[in-house]
């Protein structure tokens, strides 16, 4: 609050310094954005910028009736459950509550490893991954060796090689959102319940996750909103391929608005995943809120 | 007890080393095949050792000129996205405002926001106002899609910086910015390494964003260039491309590795987006 009195230059001069991330954050964040909304409503295409027309929610309309669009929603489900909510989320607390457990060596060597692969460009990480899951690849030579049929991963299962591939890519994050959370559970409880004669999986069931629960949250949303918007990854690996078989809404946006010239189609697309985005933004505020 | 909780470790180990071992067998392929003469899909000891397609891969065209453009973008962007953020902290950490809270607010709802999914209107915007295929406008968006967790991370890390070391400064005449270059930010010097690595780190790895802002393939940064292994040169070189991404990926792992040993593990992340 403003306190009375207090002149409304010093309050200028005061928010003086934040006018530069202002002015960069509204000319290349919002404007962005504002132009999404506007052009979404529009049949803007590639090619002849010079008349495109107001067409209300045709777009959406169309995008309701495309095959193709219902199956890159239902592909973006299946790549964020998989790899977000049971891949990552799921690995990265179980390598979290080993790691509370495990020798100090250990424990640095395998948090090296996974931390390495997050931190890789996204792009390697789509070769590293093209090169595991290829026929001539990596996993087929291991599954060979154990008397394992194998199979081309990337065309017979693209969908779910792409969500490994993110799972290999993005657990380090859980892995260390969750390892802070463990760290700040007080000994003392986790002790008390082990003298009670409460096993493993009870203690976890009953006191852990409970008592994180909010990092879980947290950890949920930032996973699932980094999921939705994957490209590069998938890109490399399959190309969205094949068919449309690994065509999440990113790769589906992308196609249309640039390999068929649709960009008012595509922008449509992008602002239904602008929206859905949002609303998870605005549900980790909530989780959040008691911080700012 | 002793004996039980040491069977307990040894479970542990045991179970961490299996979720190891096949998180490393894609490591293990780039940095053996790139060391490998005849290198292909799967993980082997090479039968040699070679240098080979380290020197095949480290020439101008292949190597250094898209490195450079990387830099160029990644350095100019964090260069921006840090001082901005330092500038916007500052006022919102020092200062009651009733700004302060939906101003933050914004910031992180913008933090979130999938930027794929405004990559398709940025372009549309670019090619309307001159900007695409430059590099200064590559560098500004870079800039400005860091920029919100830049700005939360700074203030968060500026928070932890007592007032009362700025107050004799003030009290001997010195401006906010003065208080904020000579005191501020050296006390917060880990801090502001985290902001610039992780924005620097973000830029360095991401594809999307020179995929679809830049067109002239002499502009494009490695994350891009990366792809032409691929595409024009007929049958894929393998080992010269697991090079490539080697020299490609060092320098991001190396300055996570330099904070990471100053900073603790955590990356600041536990702070950042703890719940």
């Amino acid at each position: 609050m403003r306190a009375a009195g207090r002149p409304l230059s010093r309050t200028l001069t005061r928010a003086l310094p934040v006018t530069p991330a202002v002015v960069l954050l509204v000319l290349f964040l919002a404007g962005p954005i504002a132009y999404c909304a506007y052009i979404a409503f529009t049949d803007l295409q590639l090619t002849g910028q010079a008349e495109s027309s107001f067409i209300g929610f045709e777009n959406f309309r169309t995008a309701f009736k495309d095959k193709a669009f219902l199956n890159a929603v239902w592909l973006t489900l299946v790549f964020t459950v998989l790899s977000s909510l049971l891949g990552q989320n799921t690995l990265g607390l179980a390598l979290a509550a080993l790691m509370q457990r495990a020798s100090k060596p250990v424990r640095t060597l395998v948090g090296g490893i996974v931390i390495t692969a997050w931190v890789l460009p996204e792009v390697v990480a789509g070769f590293l991954l093209y090169a595991f899951f290829r026929r001539e690849g990596t996993l087929n030579a291991i599954l060979a060796w154990l008397h394992l049929p194998s199979q081309n991963w990337l065309f017979t299962l693209p969908i779910l090689a792409v969500s490994f591939a993110n799972v290999w890519r993005g657990t380090a994050f859980s892995m260390l959102v969750y390892s802070a959370a463990l760290n700040e559970i007080p000994k003392e409880i986790t002790e008390a319940a082990e003298m009670d004669g409460a096993g493993g999986w009870r203690r976890m069931w009953h006191i852990t996750l409970p008592m994180i629960r909010r990092s879980i949250g947290t950890n949920l949303m930032l996973n699932t909103l980094q999921t939705l918007s994957v490209f590069g990854l998938i890109w490399v690996m399959t190309r969205g391929g094949p068919g449309n078989r690994s065509q999440t809404l990113p790769l589906f946006m992308y196609e249309q608005a640039f390999q068929k010239s649709m960009i008012g189609y595509g922008t449509a697309v992008a602002l239904l995943l602008l929206v859905v985005g949002s609303l998870f933004s605005v549900v980790y505020m909530r989780l959040l809120r008691t911080e700012v | 007890m002793p004996s039980r909780r040491a069977h307990r470790r040894v479970a542990a180990d045991a179970g961490l080393l299996v979720v190891a071992a096949a998180f490393v067998l894609p490591l293990a392929w780039v940095l053996l095949s790139a060391v490998d003469p005849h290198a292909d899909l799967r993980v082997r000891v090479p039968d040699g050792l070679t240098l080979g397609n380290f020197d095949a891969v480290l020439t101008p065209d292949v190597t250094f000129t898209p490195l450079l453009n990387s830099l160029v973008l990644c350095g100019s962007g964090t260069l921006l996205t840090v001082a901005c953020a330092a500038l916007a902290a500052y006022p919102l950490s020092r200062f009651r405002s009733r700004f302060n809270r939906p101003f933050l607010l914004t910031i992180l709802f913008a933090t979130c926001l999938p930027i794929t999914a405004i990559m398709v209107p940025v372009y549309a915007l670019f090619v309307r106002v001159n900007l695409i295929d430059t590099m200064q406008g590559t560098i500004l968006f870079f800039a400005a899609s860091q920029l919100p967790f830049a700005v939360w991370l700074m203030k968060n890390f500026m928070d932890g910086v007592p007032r009362e070391l700025e107050e004799a400064a003030w009290t001997d005449g010195a401006s906010a910015f003065q208080s904020l270059t000579r005191i501020v930010l050296p006390l917060m010097g880990p801090g502001v390494a985290v902001v610039t690595v992780f924005s620097f780190v973000m830029m360095w790895g991401n594809f999307f964003v020179p995929f679809m802002l830049l067109l002239s393939p002499d502009q494009m940064p490695a994350s891009v260039s990366i792809n032409d292994f691929f595409g024009n040169r007929g049958t894929v070189v393998y080992g010269q491309l697991a090079a490539f991404s080697v020299v490609y990926s060092t320098p991001v792992i190396l300055l996570y590795v330099v904070v990471a040993g100053r900073v603790g593990s955590g990356f600041a992340l536990g702070g950042a987006v703890k719940g």
